[in-house]
């Protein structure tokens, strides 16, 4: 599902961040485990399509991602990955709605707005759907923004440091909401944090250091 | 856009304002030569005392400057008589009913317009006059009413009481300065003046003669050639063997709008300044808000959206932006010179804002010039961000 192969990454020319090779089945739930300033975010971005690494390969979906041209990259992820930011991110000028429609045009996929419901209810933020972000309390811009990340139903779902603000109780809420979305959406689910509070309901974790 | 109603609204007045300058600057100066070019339409030349030309042209073709004054009815004749013209029409200006000016003249002036009655007759005898289709509206006129005409061009301090001109005839409307005339013959004219009537009249200088009435004068003669040979020859001719001096419509319009060029050229510079200064205006706003967006834009890109789209975002903005200041602009303009037509004086040269042109479509091409212009330099800034840079930093 997803391989990493023999990736490096250099900055500025100057220290390179080598990463282990690793490898992602369909489906499994993985915990990306590093200190701030271990490459985390480096490598997240390596994963999306976001930064091209200076050496190796990406592999999501038997696609090697990097080869794809610029244009086809950005379709790739708008179709096939989800990414949960640590903030909520949304578009303040749109309600929550044309928030996620826009989720769906961007990736080129067709409007849906039973989906979106369907998606908005199983979040339980159903209720908000015409309103503005501003309107939402933070708890309820975390979950519009794992809607957005799963609208698409991507193969792969990426939350980063979704908990790092959180305490213990919505900790846990967070990430029963993300496993339960993963399965939901026939995703594999990467969360990568410092928090060592969330490595209990991971199996598979892939460590930093 | 939405997020920064106050710079876009101030984007969009510079753009507006600045079209709108430039529309009004547009539709009056294709009003006015179109009207100027309508009313000398058929007239080749014309003769009248010696004096500024252009003066002579606004005076007998456009009934707006005064008269340069008078020209004895014995050469006028003789002028006529000459074998290189083929119509003559003789004017007598000097009075007006209500600032509407009153002409004598004889019945190769409804040959020169080609003037259509609407109701009555043509004028005929003493004091019966035939009136414009507008001076018939404005005025209230009908066929038999009676009006005194008063001494001068403007004003109605001057009465004179002692003929009264009678309607006889309404002419079509027929879009030129005959509208807004009264016709009548020229001996009425003359007899209007005549002192032995005006002892009775009250007159402060009784000492000062009337040389146009002793002399048989009138004011100016509209002349057409009869081939284009006389161009030439005619004018120099009158100009040199007689006390009289010849102006040629055409060329005096031609010199009347170099001298007007320069205000509007002037205009016309200030206007595009403001264009110029909206197109920096609505730069400023993009690049500002571009910041603010960068983040926007990144998610955008992360949810699957290109590079190119990005781009395409910001250039429409600025397309909006200043495509809705364009078409403000525009009806601005329109309205403007609408207000204008409804409170000027000279109903002569009257505009309208109701007419539409076509090189308007230009300033609509030019208002989206000037949004591609300001929204590019943003937009390829909007196409080379480094989203992986902008996410890590948040």
């Amino acid at each position: 599902m997803v391989t990493l192969k023999t990736v490096a990454h250099r900055y500025n020319n100057l220290s390179e961040i080598i990463f282990e090779n690793w490898q992602v089945d369909k489906t499994q739930q993985w915990l990306l485990l590093g200190e701030s300033g271990s490459g985390k975010t480096t490598l997240l971005h390596i994963l999306t399509g976001i930064l091209k690494p200076s050496r190796g390969e990406v592999i999501i979906n038997e696609t090697s991602i990097y080869q794809l041209g610029a244009k086809k990259l950005d379709q790739f992820r708008g179709q096939h990955i989800g990414i949960i930011f640590q903030r909520p991110h949304l578009i303040k000028s749109l309600t929550i709605t044309e928030n996620l429609l826009l989720a769906q045009s961007l990736a080129g996929l067709p409007l849906n707005r039973t989906r979106i419901h369907e998606v908005l209810d199983s979040l339980d933020v159903a209720s908000k759907k015409k309103a503005y972000p501003s309107e939402l309390s933070q708890g309820q811009l975390q979950r519009v923004s794992i809607a957005r990340a799963v609208i698409n139903k991507p193969s792969l779902l990426i939350a980063d440091e979704p908990t790092s603000s959180l305490d213990d109780k919505n900790t846990n809420a967070v990430l029963n909401l993300l496993l339960k979305q993963s399965e939901l959406n026939g995703s594999t689910l990467i969360v990568a944090t410092h928090d060592k509070r969330v490595k209990d309901a991971f199996t598979n974790t892939y460590e930093l250091k | 856009m939405r997020s920064k109603p106050l710079s876009s609204f101030l984007n969009i007045m510079l753009v507006a304002f600045g079209t709108g300058i430039l529309t009004i600057l547009l539709l009056s100066s294709s009003q006015i030569s179109e009207k100027l070019n309508k009313n000398s339409k058929d007239i080749d030349l014309v003769v009248g005392a010696k004096g500024s030309p252009l003066q002579l042209i606004l005076s007998s073709i456009y009934y707006i400057d005064f008269p340069t004054g008078n020209i004895p009815l014995k050469d006028a004749k003789e002028l006529s008589a000459n074998p290189w013209v083929k119509r003559a029409v003789p004017l007598a200006l000097g009075d007006n009913y209500n600032g509407i000016r009153i002409v004598g003249t004889d019945s190769n002036f409804v040959r020169l317009y080609d003037l259509r009655l609407q109701s009555g007759k043509f004028w005929a005898q003493d004091f019966e006059t035939t009136i414009g289709a507008t001076v018939a509206a404005t005025q209230h006129l009908k066929i038999g009413d009676r009006f005194y005409g008063a001494h001068g061009l403007t004003g109605s301090s001057d009465v004179h009481k002692t003929h009264a001109y009678k309607v006889s005839g309404i002419l079509q409307a027929q879009g030129n300065v005959t509208d807004n005339l009264i016709l009548t013959n020229i001996s009425s004219v003359w007899k209007m003046h005549d002192p032995a009537e005006e002892k009775e009249h009250e007159h402060t200088d009784k000492k000062e003669e009337h040389p146009e009435i002793q002399d048989k004068e009138i004011t100016s003669l509209l002349i057409q050639y009869r081939s284009p040979m006389s161009v030439v020859m005619f004018p120099r001719m009158v100009n040199q063997s007689t006390n009289m001096q010849a102006a040629s419509p055409a060329m005096e319009s031609t010199r009347l709008f170099s001298l007007i060029g320069v205000g509007t050229e002037t205009l016309q510079w200030f206007a595009v300044l403001i264009m110029l200064i909206a197109a920096i205006s609505v730069f400023v706003n993009l690049y500002n808000s571009l910041k603010e967006k960068k983040y926007d834009l990144a998610i955008m890109r992360t949810l699957g959206a290109s590079r190119f789209k990005l781009f395409l975002i910001v250039i429409i903005e600025g397309l909006l932006l200043t495509l809705v200041g364009t078409v403000i602009g525009i009806a601005f303009g329109h309205a403007c010179l609408g207000l204008i037509g409804h409170f000027q004086e000279s109903s002569q040269a009257r505009l309208s804002g109701t007419i539409f042109l076509k090189d308007e479509i230009y300033l609509l091409i030019a208002g989206l010039g000037i949004g591609i212009f300001a929204a590019v330099i943003p937009a390829v800034q909007a196409y080379r961000s480094d989203i992986s840079k902008i996410l890590s930093k948040n």
